[in-house]
């Protein structure tokens, strides 16, 4: 078996600092199972959160090697281990400590936006009819496992700290997800302009390009929602058609 | 007393899981103030995970299911000492369950004429798990969870109880710690609900993550309440086993409803060679008809590979100890081969199965649309559990109520696939609306100081020991093998014997373990205090096995391979004794209702 050498963030923020841990490796590894032999031999006090270990869950994001990725995702043999692998935690959340951080912003941040709320049902019966093709694009961003690599990456975030005025990535989405939604009858186009901030996004792709669910997020998600706040608030015939039909438009 | 945040609710939901967010939104539409906990962050907990789908007798898809053949199917594969008020009320609750989802925003897979989509899955006769591709559970907790923040509900993410506190009998809080800063919480409550899932951390191969440390029903144990049917433990049929490091993930089910088999390593559809008697009349004798059943074809019966966990279990074990396995000690099972069969078969696959597609993609270098996937059993679910009450979940402590994974009764011997959400759904509201009600014919109970200093003593004990005692995680260690050894799949009467004096020594070795470091998100330290709920449960699991001298469902013996019709009336329960002691007692099931009887003689 050969080993490796990995340079785990350890402490806070103060105290904290790259330590390295030497680890034997065998086939099929992924660098979370580096980081638990590590914590179950040589620092049983390693702060790391995971679940799944399948990719399923998102708890186990980290920077490796400077990326944003899931631990429990990254094969070994996808990484060059004639260097030491650096593991460090997400850069845009306060630090815990270790590889943990404090990512309690996104649950506030979700709670701001506006609740699904559906249309009277299509049926007697309590039911409602939706046709697959409608559905497809809503279930793409239903995948979403709430990683937050995605806010991790984004510039509005991770340089300019923009929290308050920006939901970020993952909440557009979201967002999107809701308005698409074949029942749902909220309007969230004003919000987005203001409280959700989506003007702050220049479609760098960043996030898109980071995501382990391959959602596009930026395609799909935010350049629709960019349209409908441009339709909204910059085309007048559409004010004007709004005024006179005075519904949501979709 | 100790340095403790206190925390003040009508009802305390213990678990963020299905049944815990379904307990918990019910809970406060009754008008309860509640608190919901769960160790890790809200969306994390286990349901995540969940892939193949719900099971609800909606009949979108075969207008023959109703509740009625639901509860038979769920009985048969429970091998009939489920509870079986539990399992009418599943049955016939479950379909408006699932609608409320959608209420709620969930988006499920559709039939064409628009309605929620129905799959195969293991054990029911017709189309019955309502699904969104390979990842059921997501959709489900991303729905409860977005629909529950926005009820009277206080969240406490990362938050480990550690103890159930009383007034006399009844419940009056729950103790514990919050993980980030190690501070310890007290929650004052007039009814708790326990919703923590499973206990598969007590095995080596398991689909199982860290948090299933049978928390829930050491809690309810050490509480006074009892356990039920703690013999019958899942191993499902199909987990990975290979490479190592993903040894026991899940492969789900769903890939052989949508028409993947399974071979040996000759090449042979070996599910064909032992079909039990009670299944024969409903399975496909031939890999034609098996085919056209996975398609949707009404008139044909299902393929062999569907029959109930443990059976496929068992086969699998049976064709590698006779060498006919694959070059990891599994056996093939096998979607690349629909291609044959239907036009652009890989992007089905794909579209599918998406989950299944990447996990071997990334995880095993396999493209599961040109390749077989290698497989073997992993140590799944827990059938037994708190025992409670069917109607309201409550067990024998007044206040303290049970749902989902955690609690016993519905599944009996056996569970079959998409009934566990179902489960989550049905009983987790009926825990919630229970536990809200009590609530509110009581007054606040009494939280004595002096036992919560006493706890949190306790709880820091493994840091006065620190690097003198050993490291937690070699305890688990050799525990997880020990269970996987001794008392897994196939099982003898001497090896749990070997078992329970193996427990001895471990509860020393683990009472002894020390933790380093200081109390701020400190694994090491987590995982010496869940020793002790985890060698609870694993005695818990043998001493049962050792008494049902019979093979039923989950729990087959070696050395006693058959089925033994005198022990299909009672359900083994264990309670901690006066002594401290574990008490085992044959409790008899309650005989069923004529029109109950009625409903299974006619589904037979
Ligand atoms: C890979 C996989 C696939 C599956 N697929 C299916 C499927 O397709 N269909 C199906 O029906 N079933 C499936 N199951 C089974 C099903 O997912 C689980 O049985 C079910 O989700 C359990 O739900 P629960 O609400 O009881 O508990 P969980 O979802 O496990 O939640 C438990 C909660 O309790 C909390 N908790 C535990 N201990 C404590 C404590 N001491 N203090 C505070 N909080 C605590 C946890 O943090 C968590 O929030 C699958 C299981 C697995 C592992
Ligand atoms: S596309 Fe927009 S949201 Fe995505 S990373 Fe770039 S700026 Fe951020
Ligand atoms: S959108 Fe993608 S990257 Fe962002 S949180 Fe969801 S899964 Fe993670
Ligand atoms: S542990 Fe769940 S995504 Fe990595």
């Amino acid at each position: 078996m050969a080993s490796a050498t990995f340079q785990l963030w350890r402490g806070g923020h103060k105290d904290g600092h790259l330590q390295s841990y030497e680890t034997e490796v065998s086939e099929g590894m992924v660098v979370l199972d580096a980081v638990h032999d590590i914590q179950a031999t040589q620092a049983n006090d390693l702060a790391v959160r995971w679940n799944c270990k399948a990719g399923k869950c998102g708890s186990c994001s980290a920077e490796i090697n400077g990326k944003p990725r899931l631990m429990c995702m990254t094969r070994l043999n996808t990484l060059d281990l004639t260097k030491p692998v650096t593991v460090e935690p997400m850069r845009s959340f306060p630090l815990v400590r270790d590889l943990v951080t404090d990512v309690s912003w996104n649950f506030r941040v979700k709670k701001e936006i506006k609740q699904f709320t559906p249309r009277a049902p299509d049926a007697p019966d309590g039911t409602w009819r939706m046709q697959q093709t409608d559905v497809d694009r809503v279930q793409e961003f239903r995948k979403c496992i709430e990683c937050f690599l995605c806010q991790d990456v984004c510039h509005v975030i991770r340089d300019h700290q923009e929290k308050d005025a920006f939901v970020g990535p993952r909440y557009l989405a979201y967002v999107a997800a809701l308005e698409m939604h074949p029942l749902d009858t909220v309007d969230r186009t004003a919000d987005l302009k203001t409280a959700h901030g989506i003007g702050l996004c220049n479609i760098t792709k960043c996030c898109t390009h980071t995501c382990p669910e391959e959602i596009r997020i930026t395609d799909n998600a935010i350049i629709p929602l960019k349209e409908r706040v441009v339709d909204r608030f910059y085309d007048p015939l559409q004010a004007l058609v709004r005024l006179v039909r005075g519904k949501k438009s979709s | 007393m100790a340095d403790v945040e206190t925390h003040e609710h009508d009802v305390l939901v213990i678990g963020a899981g299905g049944a815990g967010l379904r307990a918990a939104i019910e809970a406060a539409a009754s008008g309860a103030t509640v608190g919901l906990v769960c160790k890790s962050l809200l969306g994390k907990a286990h349901t995540v995970m969940a892939e193949g789908g719900v099971a609800a007798a909606l009949a979108n898809v075969d207008d023959r299911d109703n509740w009625m053949v639901h509860f038979a199917d769920t009985m048969r594969g429970g091998q009939y000492v489920n509870n079986w008020r539990m399992a009418e009320l599943h049955a016939k609750e479950a379909p408006d369950r699932v609608r409320e989802l959608e209420k709620w925003g969930a988006v499920f897979d559709r039939t064409s004429d628009g309605r929620i989509l129905q799959r195969n899955f293991g054990g029911h006769r017709y189309p019955r798990l309502a699904h969104v591709g390979d990842r059921t559970g997501l959709e489900m907790i991303r729905t409860l969870q977005d629909h529950a923040i926005h009820q009277a509900v206080d969240v406490h993410m990362e938050v480990t109880i550690i103890a159930l506190l009383k007034d006399g009998d009844r419940i009056s809080g729950a103790f514990g710690y919050d993980r980030e800063r190690g501070r310890f919480r007290l929650f004052k409550c007039k009814a708790a609900v326990l919703a923590t899932g499973g206990v598969g951390r007590a095995y080596s191969i398991t689909s199982n993550s860290w948090e299933y440390t049978a928390d829930g029903q050491s809690l309810a144990y050490n509480a006074g309440a009892a356990l039920q049917d703690m013999e019958f433990v899942q191993f499902h049929p199909t987990g990975m086993v290979w490479p190592p490091s993903v040894k026991g993930i899940l492969v789900t089910e769903g890939v052989r409803g949508e028409g993947g088999v399974l071979r040996n390593s000759e090449g042979r559809r070996f599910m064909f060679d032992d079909i039990p008697d009670n299944y024969r009349a409903q399975t496909a004798d031939n890999e034609e008809e098996g085919w056209r059943y996975t398609q949707g074809d009404k008139n044909a019966r299902r393929p062999p590979e569907l029959l109930t966990r443990d059976h496929v279990a068992r086969c699998i074990m049976r064709e590698v100890k006779a060498g006919r396995g694959s070059p990891h000690g599994g056996v093939y099972l096998d979607i690349a081969w629909i291609k044959q069969r239907v036009p652009n078969g890989a992007e089905v696959i794909r579209k599918k199965l998406p989950s299944m597609y990447h996990q071997f993609k990334q995880l095993a270098d396999i493209d599961i649309t040109e390749q077989p996937m290698e497989v073997g059993p992993t140590t799944h679910y827990i059938m037994g559990g708190i025992r409670v009450d069917g109607d309201s979940q409550m067990t024998g402590v007044p206040g303290l109520f049970a749902a989902g994974e955690c609690a016993a009764g519905l599944h009996g011997a056996n569970r079959l696939g998409g009934n566990s959400l179902s489960d989550l759904l049905v009983f987790g509201k009926r825990a919630g609306e229970h536990a809200a009600a009590y609530a509110r014919t009581q007054p606040a109970g009494r939280v004595d100081a002096a036992e919560v200093d006493r706890l949190a003593h306790g709880a820091l004990a493994p840091f006065e020991r620190a690097g003198n005692g050993e490291a937690p995680y070699a305890v688990q260690h050799d525990l997880q093998e020990m269970m996987q050894q001794l008392v897994g799949i196939v099982r003898r009467e001497d090896e749990m014997q070997r078992a329970l004096d193996h427990l001895v020594l471990m509860r020393r070795r683990a009472e002894a373990a020390g933790a380093t470091g200081n109390r701020e998100y400190n694994p090491g330290w987590h995982t010496s205090m869940d020793l002790g709920n985890l060698l609870t449960i694993s005695e818990a699991i043998a001493r049962s096995a050792i008494v049902r001298t019979e093979s039923r469902g989950g729990h087959f013996r070696d050395d006693h391979p058959d089925k033994d019709p005198a022990q299909a009336t009672y359900n083994l329960v264990a309670r901690k004794g006066a002594d401290g002691a574990m008490q085992l007692s044959k409790e008899p099931i309650p005989p069923l209702p004529a029109e109950l009887a009625r409903v299974i003689e006619e589904q037979k």
